[in-house]
């Protein structure tokens, strides 16, 4: 009897679910589960299926095979508005001849919630959200960031479980998407329900996510929190996507070399110390190092370590940080410095490769050894 | 020494530019009022003008000559007696057949048969229009390109067998059969304007929708109806216009005592029995063609906004 209380609940659980248009496969066999008040944000580039995914969730778009629970029930079959979900679009897609309190109060007038609750609601939501003054406004005379406030509020005041967000901020110019991000995520940390998020923008994915599922044509690539997905990816797909400027891939090799296993490329050996493999290193084998830029080190930040010397390609200060792109050993690499720090164009400098924070692939497979 | 003078002389440059700039083109290029580009333009415009209205012209003054002036033969001449009674007349007096009494009741016919079929068939096309772009269904796009092809097939050929399935339903004759008949024809096109119209909406209003709870019917008359106002004017007029010109249908399906205005008004010019009073005819066609010409002046703006609206993004 006691166990059962003592299980962790998941808020959303989805089971090998499948859709297909057609013969188009969007989703193929996908299980997600979605614990109680995580924020989950699904991330990949355009036609990924991550948004075909939350409208599955949502109810707008039937799978073709597979199940969805929603607080352990079984809502495959019900209606969006049956399954405890409120949703936030990209295009606000606010009722234009409504003013703001008659679309924060639709869904409630036509559920027939009686006329005090629905003012307690609607003046709760607006509180939240600090649009009572907009209230009598209509949806045009709005700003996008005020548009995108009322459309969560619509989704809040139907006191819901989960909240489905596709690309809420994708439509926003760069200062408002920065504010609202923080106010979304001051939002989660209050309201403390589940909430799924969809976006192609990294930024988002790694502020807001307690974790992130990495999709890619329909198929989840990595499910995990931001730091592990950022150190640690799971293949060179994961790896390439999150980060920018991005990750630095070097072909080569792995080979034997005074006993140890070594790095190669292009005739350069490099030293393999602090490397954190989940499966023995044979020399021999094809393989990609991928370094962020970050994770490469310039002279002075060299805190020991095997020391390489390289060339100054092209420098790009970007304010903050300082982008140096290197030749060496035959490749082009991007290093992330301290924005006060200079090179010339064509000066030579040492470098050091943090293998701790290095990722090698497997050449075929691409994925993390 | 050097120094200065190339000083001086890049002064000198500067001192001219400024010139430049306090005498030189500023703002707006004036343009004149009687350019060869503007003559040609309102040249032909008012040429082009002048030929429509013309007939018109025409029309109006006959209809206000007497039958004497008339016979003069000075169709352009002003009249130099205006008199009302061609008009009287031709409401409410001109002989068609075995009635004596005018257009009048072929223009209380047409607004009977107007007024049902302009909304049966408006509220049923916006309808299934919806439907086919927001309800897709299992077949919904083959139901749609049949709708679509019925929208180019020639009426004259349906004729004969619509007559048999008015007669067979008992309808063959009276002004519900030719409600009937007007309300199905006009059906493809408003159907595809509907269509059309309420898919260039965005397709998250009605996922909104969706989610707080709304049905078919509370999207359609909470969410659609209100955005659709341009499309609804849009079709009004085509619906309107179209069945009150109509002449085929009303020939062939209704009987002399229910006969629309066009048919009415056919008869009483082609009747050839004693003299032709042209002022008459003219009288009546120009009130036959005045509800049309009427709708076109009320609402001209609005269905030019219609048919652009779908192109905006609303």
């Amino acid at each position: 009897m006691h166990d059962v209380v003592s299980i962790k609940k998941n808020s959303v659980s989805i089971r090998d679910l499948s859709l297909a248009f057609g013969s188009v496969k969007v989703l193929e066999n996908l299980n997600l589960d979605i614990r109680d008040g995580e924020f989950l944000v699904l991330l990949g580039s355009s036609g990924c299926g991550k948004s075909t995914l939350l409208n599955c969730i949502a109810g707008l778009l039937e799978p073709t095979d597979g199940q969805i629970f929603i607080k352990d029930r079984n809502v495959t079959w019900e209606e969006p508005k049956d399954r405890g979900i409120g949703m936030v679009f990209q295009s606000y897609a606010l009722y234009p001849q409504m003013s703001v309190e008659k679309n924060l109060s639709f869904g409630l007038r036509v559920a027939k919630v009686p006329k005090d609750e629905i003012n307690k609601r609607v003046a709760r939501a607006a509180g939240i959200l600090q649009i009572e003054p907009l209230l009598k406004r209509k949806p045009a005379e709005l700003s996008g960031g005020q548009r995108q406030r009322v459309a969560i509020g619509r989704a809040l005041v139907r006191d819901v479980d989960v909240f489905l967000f596709d690309e809420p901020l994708s439509n926003l110019d760069a200062k408002l998407r920065s504010e609202l991000r923080v106010e979304l995520k001051r939002l989660h940390q209050s309201l403390k329900n589940t909430m799924i998020y969809v976006t192609h923008d990294q930024i988002e994915a790694l502020t807001l996510a307690d974790r992130i599922a990495i999709m890619k044509s329909g198929v989840i690539q990595q499910l995990d929190d931001p730091v592990t997905i950022y150190n640690r990816p799971r293949n060179q797909f994961v790896a390439g996507f999150i980060g920018s400027p991005s990750m630095n891939f070097l072909p080569g090799e792995l080979a034997e070399e005074g006993g140890k296993t070594v790095f190669r490329t292009n005739g350069v050996s490099f030293s393999l110390d602090g490397y954190e493999a989940s499966e023995p290193l044979t020399p021999g084998r094809k393989v990609t190092l991928g370094a962020r830029p970050e994770h490469i080190k310039v002279d002075s930040d060299i805190q020991g370590g095997e020391v390489h010397e390289a060339i100054v390609d092209i420098e790009e200060p970007m304010g903050a940080d300082n982008l140096l792109w290197l030749k060496h050993a035959g490749h082009v690499m991007s290093v992330r410095i301290g924005g006060a720090r200079r090179y010339a164009v064509g000066s030579k400098v040492r470098l050091a490769f943090d293998m701790s924070m290095a990722s090698l692939f497997d050449a075929q497979t691409e994925e993390r050894l | 020494m050097a120094n200065i003078s190339t000083l001086n002389t890049a002064a000198a440059g500067f001192d001219a530019v400024s010139d430049q700039v306090a005498t030189g083109p500023r703002g707006r290029k004036p343009r004149r009022t009687f350019s060869p580009r503007n003559i040609m333009l309102y040249g032909t415009l008012i040429v082009a003008a002048l030929y429509y209205l013309l007939p018109l012209y025409v029309m109006v003054v006959t209809s206000l000559k007497g039958m004497p002036e008339v016979r003069m033969g000075n169709i352009f001449s002003p009249p130099m007696e205006i008199t009302f009674e061609p008009w009287v007349k031709a409401w409410a007096e001109a002989c068609t057949g075995l009635n004596c009494d005018g257009l009048s009741r072929g223009f209380w016919n047409s607004v009977r048969i107007l007024i049902p079929s302009v909304v049966v068939s408006i509220a049923v096309a916006s309808v299934s229009g919806y439907a086919l772009a927001n309800w897709r269904f299992k077949g919904s796009e083959l139901f749609f390109s049949i709708l679509i092809i019925g929208a180019f097939i020639p009426y004259q050929v349906m004729l004969y067998p619509v007559v048999i399935a008015l007669r067979e339903i008992g309808v063959y004759g009276t002004l519900t059969g030719l409600v009937i008949v007007h309300t199905i024809f006009g059906m493809p096109i408003l159907t595809l304007l509907f269509r059309n119209y309420f898919a260039s909406l965005p397709v998250e209003l009605f996922k909104a929708a969706r989610i707080d709870g709304a049905g078919f019917w509370q999207i359609y008359f909470r969410i659609m109806l209100p955005m659709a106002l341009p499309i609804f004017v849009v079709a009004m007029i085509l619906q309107v216009t179209g069945i009150w010109n109509d002449f085929l249908f009303g020939v062939v399906f209704t009987r002399p005592d229910v006969y629309p205005m066009t048919v009415q008004l056919n008869n009483i010019v082609n009747s050839v029995q004693g003299v032709k009073e042209y002022n008459v005819n003219m009288a009546a066609t120009l009130l036959t063609g005045a509800v049309p010409l009427i709708v076109y002046f009320v609402s001209g703006r609005l269905f030019v906004r219609g048919i652009a609206a779908g192109a905006v993004k609303g």
